[in-house]
């Protein structure tokens, strides 16, 4: 049966223009990692990764703990922490804030997490106003799509998708030039900066022993998001939590060359707390939502687990062969990619999407890549142990193993096989294949045959 | 009923099952001294401007040139004032009370502050919030301009991290600059000025 999944697939693979849209960016993206990583441009890269991986494993093992002296030291700081089970819980209380401080209009910044439990739909559902201040977020909230790309949301569009978009949707003349594209977007989001009630963030990391959130970014909407409105929401998922400051030393130095090349992004927010007394600006009240959502799903078993070290750098996207021809829109859930086949179906359960872990070759260059060295191939293989076989592959599989243990049987066939070979070639599925490409004839003699003439030589 | 908190922290240790807990693994940051040389040359490369000064005049003549006649808003920062910068033409300073700093923000078309510290390896501006340095001053108007110390330059991130162990004991923001607010979003085309100012200016004294 043909999915919306594999009907998407089959959508991208069959619009060129898209493919080159996807393959060209996805490849400026390899280039500029590979630079940064290179020996010569960032000597303590293998070094850091290994330290990175430590780190995680660390905290991941230690995650009650941690969560805990993370919450004592946001309310140390004068900010609370909620702790969120689900997507209900968390727009419940943005809704039930909002409510209390007769607030509609939300500014919000980039966060996966966010578009994970459909944040925007929830809350515009509701009567209030959310905007997506990320540049590329904003363009495809316009156009009512998900992210294409966990780094490059807009990654599947052109100046022209855009000059339509903002044609359509907001009213002004159609204007291609990517730079006036920019200034429109930066008046239109100054003004919701301005009036906003409340900002929403997402977070990079959160750290344990100094109750913060940081936030990484290169256009500022971050940085406006949590400082120009009077309450910041941060929502994150639990497994963001780092134990201490000085481990930005490490996870900085490797997010921004894994993503976008950059030693480090434009800015770096390292946020504890509503404003304090005698800093002039800042927002007045400080949130921090906790996300469960699946996640602790993933504790108990020792290997998937490090699924939640990933720290969202969307290298593994870039690399991806799979990614490269199917695109973002092909997955069905928020993250895409080879860390979206092993994040959705365990947070999802993998009855939602039993065939995601097999959208991939196995070929390891996401592991390859990885800052945090998460082994991607591995974690697609034990899912794909879990996922439950059909009926009828399931018998395949026993006459085969009935006929691998049974040599005479097996001598049979292979001989009958190599008649008939032929028919093969008719099927509909190897015909179709067979379309494209030739398939040698089988020889002659099988290999049991010449071996049986060695052994009489001999 | 088990509140959310208790439930996503007893399914946490039920799975994780540990037996003892460890200590974190260390890190071993490598602090370096930074050159005021090497800082501007890495500000530079990701786009900003660049200026070393020797005496307050040749700041103040740097600004001048710089604000071609646009106003400016200055930080409360004390080195701005010893500067003479905050005493210069079309400059508005001193304020206390942020609505009225937000409005002068608004409109200014430049902000000048100073940075807490500097880092020479990547050309980045550490801004910590306090009474002396707001948030948006470097954040609003669409140029930003900062007085260094040269005193203030380290090596990079491990040597702020060595210096400032827990920045949240200091303030509720500490923000690293590193170059102009840029976008690629669309056609990965690089575009300046997106959110934050698209102009930035780092005179090292």
């Amino acid at each position: 049966m043909i999915d919306a999944f594999e009907k998407k697939i089959g959508e991208t693979l069959a619009d060129p223009a898209l493919q080159l849209k996807i393959y060209t960016n996805t490849a400026t993206l390899v280039d500029k990692r590979k630079t940064a990583v290179s020996e010569e441009a960032f000597p303590e890269y293998q070094e850091l990764r290994t330290k990175a991986n430590a780190l995680k494993r660390h905290a991941i093992e230690h995650l009650d703990l941690y969560l805990e002296q993370f919450e004592a030291n946001v309310i140390a700081h004068g900010g609370k922490v909620i702790w969120c089970r689900d997507a209900t819980e968390v727009s419940d209380f943005v809704l039930n804030l909002a409510k209390e401080r007769q607030a509609k209009l939300i500014v919000k910044s980039k966060s996966m997490t966010t578009e994970e439990i459909d944040l925007n739909e929830r809350l515009e559902h509701h009567g209030l106003e959310p905007v997506e201040t990320d540049l590329g977020e904003y363009i495809i909230q316009l156009r009512h799509e998900r992210p294409y790309h966990i780094v490059a949301p807009a990654l599947h569009l052109t100046r022209h998708d855009v000059a339509d978009v903002f044609t359509e949707k907001l009213g002004i003349p159609h204007d291609t030039v990517i730079e006036n594209q920019t200034m429109t977007a930066r008046g239109l989001l100054r003004e919701k900066f301005l009036a906003a009630d409340i900002g929403i963030s997402g977070a990079n990391f959160l750290v344990a022993d100094s109750g913060a959130v940081v936030l990484v970014e290169n256009e500022g909407n971050a940085r406006l998001t949590t400082t120009a409105p009077k309450i910041h929401i941060a929502v994150a998922g639990i497994e963001k939590i780092i134990p201490r400051a000085q481990d930005l030393g490490v996870f900085l130095k490797l997010l921004g060359r894994s993503a976008t090349g950059q030693p480090l992004t434009v800015y770096t927010s390292f946020l504890s707390g509503p404003k304090r007394t005698g800093e002039i600006d800042g927002p007045e009240e400080f949130y921090l939502v906790l996300l469960d959502n699946g996640r602790t799903k993933l504790i108990a078993d020792e290997a998937k687990r490090q699924s939640l070290y990933c720290i969202r750098c969307g290298a593994c996207l870039n690399i991806c062969p799979v990614y490269r021809k199917i695109g973002g829109h092909s997955f069905p859930w928020a993250y895409s990619g080879p860390i979206g086949a092993i994040i959705s179906p365990q947070f999802l359960g993998i009855d939602h999407t039993p065939k995601l872990p097999f959208a991939s070759s196995l070929c390891g260059a996401c592991a390859d890549v990885c800052p945090v060295k998460i082994d991607i191939p591995q974690v697609l293989l034990d899912l794909r142990a879990e996922v439950s076989k059909s009926p009828l592959e399931h018998r395949a599989f026993r006459i085969f193993a009935w006929m691998m243990t049974h040599p005479a049987i097996y001598r049979l066939s292979a001989k009958i096989g190599l008649k008939l070979f032929f028919l093969a070639k008719l099927a509909p599925p190897a015909k179709a294949w067979l379309s494209q490409r030739d398939l040698p004839n089988p020889p002659e003699k099988s290999f049991t045959d010449l071996w049986k003439l060695r052994a009489k030589k001999s | 009923m088990e509140t959310a908190r208790e439930e996503i922290l007893s399914k946490i240790r039920t799975g994780l099952n540990r037996k003892q807990d460890e200590p974190a693994p260390a890190v071993r940051l490598k602090p370096y001294a930074g050159t005021p040389e090497l800082f501007l040359k890495r500000v530079h490369a990701v786009g900003g401007k660049i200026s070393r000064a020797q005496r307050p005049i040749d700041v103040r003549s740097y600004i001048a040139d710089a604000l071609q006649g646009r106003s400016a808003v200055a930080s409360n920062a004390p080195l701005l004032h010893e500067l003479g910068i905050t005493a210069m033409e079309g400059v508005k300073c001193g304020f206390r009370n942020y609505t009225e700093l937000r409005e002068a923000c608004s409109k200014a078309g430049v902000g000048i502050t100073c940075a807490d510290y500097a880092l020479a390896d990547t050309g980045t501006l550490v801004m910590l919030s306090s009474r002396e340095e707001a948030r948006i001053v470097s954040l609003l108007p669409p140029a930003h301009i900062a007085v260094v110390a040269k005193n203030r330059i380290l090596g990079g991130l491990d040597e702020l991290l060595t210096k400032v162990p827990k920045p949240g004991d200091l303030t509720s923001s500490m923000v690293l600059i590193t170059g102009p607010s840029r976008t690629g979003d669309i056609e990965q085309i690089l575009v300046r000025g997106v959110h934050g100012p698209g102009e930035i200016h780092v005179i090292v004294l």
